[in-house]
C-alpha cells in the first residue's frame, strides 16, 4: 500500500469540502476540490473520494480497558485496538485495573509496547494511583512516568481512591511531571453491593441502590482538594446532574479540573433495568432522563471536557446471568461516534466541531498526549478519521469486532458510521472494515 | 393470565379474582377424603431453590402433588456463577428434562424475571421469592386469607385496611402485597422506620406511616414483616429494643385493634422483635392459617398456569379412574 493518500472532497470538522494529502505520516497539504491533483500525480498516491464525508483529528479516548494482561478471555491490546481503530479512533488510554495491575514502569511499558506492535491505535497506558489498586499505598508514579511509556494519566479507575489523605498527596506529587489524577467518584460505603441507580425504580426492582451522592460526595471533596493543593484532578464517567453542577462551580472558581461522560450515559436510562438484563448493568449506573439530559447539556457547554468510552468488555458467561451476578460493563469503542451523532449532534447540542473538540482535542490535552487532537492542518501528524454523518447503520453484538459482545445498543440504529482511519498517514480502517 | 408468574403486577384485577376463587374450589377439596385431583397428571413441576426455604418449598411440592403433577425438587443453594453452575446452565438442564413449569426462589433480584424470558426454558416460571424484589404467591395466600376473614370469601378487598409494618426496604412479601392489594382496591399503609422505607416508596399505590400507633384503630388487617436483628448493625435501627418499642405489636398495641381486625405474619417470625408471643398465638391470628392458605393458592396458580382456564373442580374428580 502506498504510504501517501489523497483524500478528496472531506468537509473537514463540518466545513466546505477540500482535498487533504497525507505524506510521510504528516498531513502535506490542505486545498480546495481538484487544486491538489498536481501534487498527487507526481508521486504514488492512493485516491479516496470522501465526498459528503466529515474529517475529524483521529478520536483520542481518556478511558478504555483492554484487560491484557490478566483477562485475555474478555479482551487483548490487539482485539482491543482494532475496535478501536474501527470505532475512529488513533489513541486510547488503557485503563490500569489489569491483572498484573498497571503500578509499575514493567507493567505500563509492557502494555505500550502491545500497542505498539499492534499498530491500530496508539495505547497510551494509565498507571494505578495506588499500589494493586487497594488504595493503601501510592504505586511508583514517577516510575511510570519517566517509563518508555511516559504515562501522564494515573487512576485506580474500578476502585476510589476514597482515603482523603492518599487522594491529596496523589494530586500534589504528580505536578513534578504534569501527572493528572483521573478519579473514580464512588463513596464506597455508599454503594455497597449497589446493583443500580439509587430511585423509584431501585425500589420497586429490589435491587440495591447506587445513590447519586456517592458520586457527588466524591467530587465535591476533590475538586476542593485540587483547589487547595493546586493540582490537576480529571473526573471519570460522570453520571448525574448535580455532579456537573459541582463541576461548572469548580471551573467557575478557576480549579484545575476536567470531566469526562461516557456515550451510554448520554443516551440510556435506568428504566432499561426493568428487563433485568445485565447488557445494561454498569458503572456508573444508567441513571434518569434527568440526568441524562444534565450530562449532555454539560458536555455541549463544556463543562464536561471529554466523551471516554469506559469500554469494558466482558465475556459471555459474565454476562449470561442474573443480575446481581453479573460484571459490570459495556463495550463502547466501536459505537461510540454514532451515539454521540445521536445524543449530540442530532439534537444541534453540538456540531462536528464540537465532536472534535471533545472526542479528540480536549481528551489529548487532558491526556498530554503528543501527536494527537492536533488540528487537520499542514504539517500536524496524520491521524484522522472520515465520517458518513448521514450513514445509519443498526448495531449487532454480533458483529463487534471487539473480543468480547456486550453492548447495551445491540439493536439500535446509530444515525452516523466510521469510514476510514490513518494513523500517521497509514490507514487502519478503510470503507468500514479493517485496512 | 399471563404465562409466568414474576410480579404480582403480572395479574390483571380479573386475574386476581380468578386466582382467588380457584383457591377456594382448592381449599374446599382439603374437607374431601381423597384431597387430590388429576388435573397436571403427567406434567412435571420443578422445585428449583437456590436458598433454602423449606415452608415455601413443601407448600408448592404439596400443591403439585394434590394436582398428580410429578415433581422434581433441585436444591442450588449457593451463588450460581461463583459456585458451579450458572442459572442459564440449569434451566438448560431443566428444559432437556421436560420441565412443564419452574417455581423459582432465588437470592438474586430478577433472577425468575431472567428465567422466564430469556428463552432459557419453555415452560411457565413461577417466582416462589426473588432477592428483595417479590414474592406473589406469598400476597395471594395474604389476599386469600384477608378476603376469607374481611370479605365473605368472595369478590375484592375495596376500601379494606391494611397496614403492613416493618422492614419494607428488604422486603418481597411488602412488594408483592403493596400491588396486589392495591389491584385488588385495598387502602394500604407501610410503616417502618424511614431507614427500612425505599427510596421512592412515596410513588407506591400506598400511605406511608412512620409511626405504628396512629394507623391500628382504623385496620382491618396488620402484617407484621420479619425484622432481622442483624440488620442494626447496618446502622438501620439503633437496637433491637428499640425497634420492638416502636415498631413491634405488643399486647397493648394489638388490643387499640378493631374488634373484626386480623394479626398476620409471612413467618418465620422473630417472636419478641416484630411481634410478641400473645399476639402471634391470639386468637385474631391468621398465622398457621396463612400457610393452610398456601397450598390452595399456590394449587390454583399451578393449575390456571399450566392446566386451563375452566373451573378447576366443577365436575367430579376422576381420581382413581
Amino acid at each position: 500500500m502506498s504510504s501517501s493518500w489523497l483524500i478528496k472532497g472531506a468537509r473537514i470538522l463540518g466545513g466546505d469540502p477540500a482535498d487533504v494529502l497525507l505524506r510521510d505520516g504528516l498531513i502535506a497539504a490542505v486545498g480546495a476540490p481538484g487544486s491538489l491533483a498536481a501534487e498527487a500525480e507526481a508521486a504514488d498516491v492512493s485516491e479516496l473520494d470522501a465526498t459528503g464525508l466529515v474529517a475529524l483529528p483521529g478520536l483520542v479516548d481518556l478511558h478504555t480497558h483492554l484487560r491484557e494482561p490478566g483477562r485475555e478471555d474478555a479482551e487483548t491490546v490487539v482485539t482491543g485496538t482494532k475496535a478501536a481503530a474501527l470505532g475512529g479512533f488513533t489513541a486510547v488510554h488503557a485503563m490500569a485495573n489489569t491483572d498484573p495491575v498497571a503500578d509499575t514502569a514493567g507493567v505500563v511499558e509492557q502494555v505500550w509496547r502491545l500497542g505498539r506492535e499492534a499498530g491500530y491505535c496508539d495505547v497510551q497506558p494509565v498507571g494505578a494511583v495506588t499500589l494493586g489498586l487497594e488504595g493503601k499505598q501510592l504505586a511508583e508514579l514517577g516510575a511510570m512516568a519517566t517509563s518508555a511509556a511516559q504515562v501522564r494519566v494515573f487512576s485506580d479507575d474500578g476502585k476510589c481512591v476514597s482515603d482523603a489523605v492518599l487522594m491529596r498527596r496523589a494530586l500534589e506529587y504528580v505536578k513534578a511531571f504534569g501527572g493528572v489524577i483521573a478519579q473514580h467518584a464512588q463513596e464506597p460505603r455508599l454503594t455497597e453491593d449497589a446493583q443500580m441507580n439509587e430511585g423509584a425504580l431501585s425500589g420497586i426492582l429490589g435491587l440495591r441502590g447506587w445513590p447519586a451522592v456517592a458520586e457527588e460526595a466524591i467530587i465535591a471533596r476533590d475538586v476542593l482538594l485540587a483547589e487547595h493543593v493546586g493540582s490537576r484532578l480529571h473526573v471519570c464517567h460522570v453520571s448525574t446532574a448535580g455532579s456537573v453542577e459541582l463541576i461548572r462551580w469548580a471551573k467557575s472558581r478557576g480549579v484545575q479540573v476536567t470531566a469526562e461522560v461516557t456515550p451510554h450515559h448520554l443516551l440510556l436510562t435506568d428504566d432499561l433495568v426493568a428487563t433485568y438484563d445485565p447488557a445494561y448493568k454498569v458503572n456508573p449506573p444508567l441513571r434518569s432522563k434527568a440526568d441524562v439530559e444534565a450530562v449532555r447539556q454539560g458536555l455541549a457547554d463544556g463543562t464536561i471536557d471529554a466523551v471516554a468510552t469506559d469500554h469494558a468488555p466482558h465475556p459471555v458467561e459474565d454476562k449470561d446471568c442474573e443480575w446481581s451476578a453479573a460484571a459490570m460493563g459495556m463495550v463502547g469503542l466501536e459505537t461510540a461516534l454514532g451515539v454521540v451523532a445521536q445524543a449530540m449532534v442530532e439534537t444541534g447540542l453540538l456540531d462536528w466541531a464540537g465532536v472534535a473538540d471533545r472526542m479528540s482535542f480536549r481528551p489529548a490535552a487532558i491526556g498530554r498526549l503528543s501527536g494527537h487532537g492536533r488540528p487537520l492542518e499542514v504539517g500536524e501528524p496524520a491521524n484522522l478519521v472520515l465520517i458518513d454523518p448521514a450513514a445509519p447503520w443498526t448495531v449487532h453484538a454480533s458483529k463487534l469486532t471487539s473480543k468480547s459482545r456486550n453492548t447495551p445498543f445491540g439493536g439500535r440504529e446509530l444515525p452516523a458510521r466510521v469510514v476510514a482511519t490513518f494513523l500517521r498517514g497509514r490507514p487502519t480502517v478503510l470503507a468500514g472494515a479493517l485496512a | 393470565m399471563k404465562r409466568h408468574l414474576v410480579s404480582a403486577a403480572d395479574l390483571t384485577y380479573d386475574d386476581a379474582l380468578l386466582v382467588l376463587d380457584t383457591a377456594g374450589e382448592m381449599a374446599a377439596l382439603a374437607n374431601r377424603e381423597i384431597k387430590k385431583l388429576p388435573t397436571l397428571r403427567g406434567r412435571t413441576v420443578v422445585n428449583l431453590f437456590f436458598e433454602d426455604s423449606t415452608r415455601t418449598r413443601i407448600s408448592f411440592e404439596a400443591a403439585a402433588k394434590r394436582l398428580s403433577a410429578d415433581v422434581i425438587n433441585f436444591s442450588a443453594k449457593g451463588s450460581s456463577v461463583s459456585k458451579g453452575e450458572s442459572l442459564k446452565d440449569t434451566a438448560l438442564t431443566l428444559e432437556a428434562m421436560g420441565a412443564d413449569a419452574v417455581v423459582i426462589r432465588h437470592g438474586s433480584s430478577g433472577a425468575p424475571h431472567r428465567l422466564a424470558y430469556s428463552g432459557w426454558v419453555g415452560g411457565s416460571v413461577v417466582n416462589a421469592g426473588d432477592g428483595t424484589h417479590e414474592h406473589p404467591t406469598q400476597a395471594l395466600l395474604d389476599a386469600f386469607t384477608m378476603r376469607r376473614h374481611l370479605a365473605g370469601g368472595k369478590g375484592d378487598l375495596s376500601g379494606r385496611r391494611i397496614t403492613i409494618v416493618g422492614d419494607v426496604l428488604h422486603s418481597r412479601v411488602a412488594r408483592s402485597n403493596v400491588l396486589l392489594l392495591a389491584t385488588l382496591g385495598a387502602e394500604v399503609t407501610l410503616v417502618a422506620p424511614p431507614t427500612l422505607l425505599p427510596v421512592g416508596v412515596e410513588t407506591w399505590p400506598c400511605t406511608v406511616s412512620y409511626d405504628l400507633d396512629a394507623p391500628l384503630p382504623k385496620s382491618d388487617a396488620v402484617m407484621m414483616l420479619r425484622v432481622q436483628r442483624e440488620r442494626m448493625k447496618d446502622a438501620y435501627f439503633p437496637s433491637a429494643n428499640e425497634y420492638t418499642r416502636r415498631y413491634g405489636l405488643d399486647t397493648e398495641r394489638a388490643a387499640t385493634l378493631p374488634e373484626h381486625a386480623i394479626v398476620m405474619h409471612p413467618g418465620p417470625m422473630n417472636r419478641g422483635m416484630e411481634i410478641a408471643a400473645e399476639v402471634a398465638d391470639g386468637t385474631r391470628s391468621t398465622i398457621v392459617e396463612q400457610v393452610a392458605n398456601g397450598v390452595s393458592v399456590r394449587m390454583a396458580v399451578l393449575y390456571l398456569l399450566l392446566g386451563g382456564s375452566q373451573s378447576a373442580i366443577g365436575t367430579e374428580p376422576e381420581v382413581g379412574a
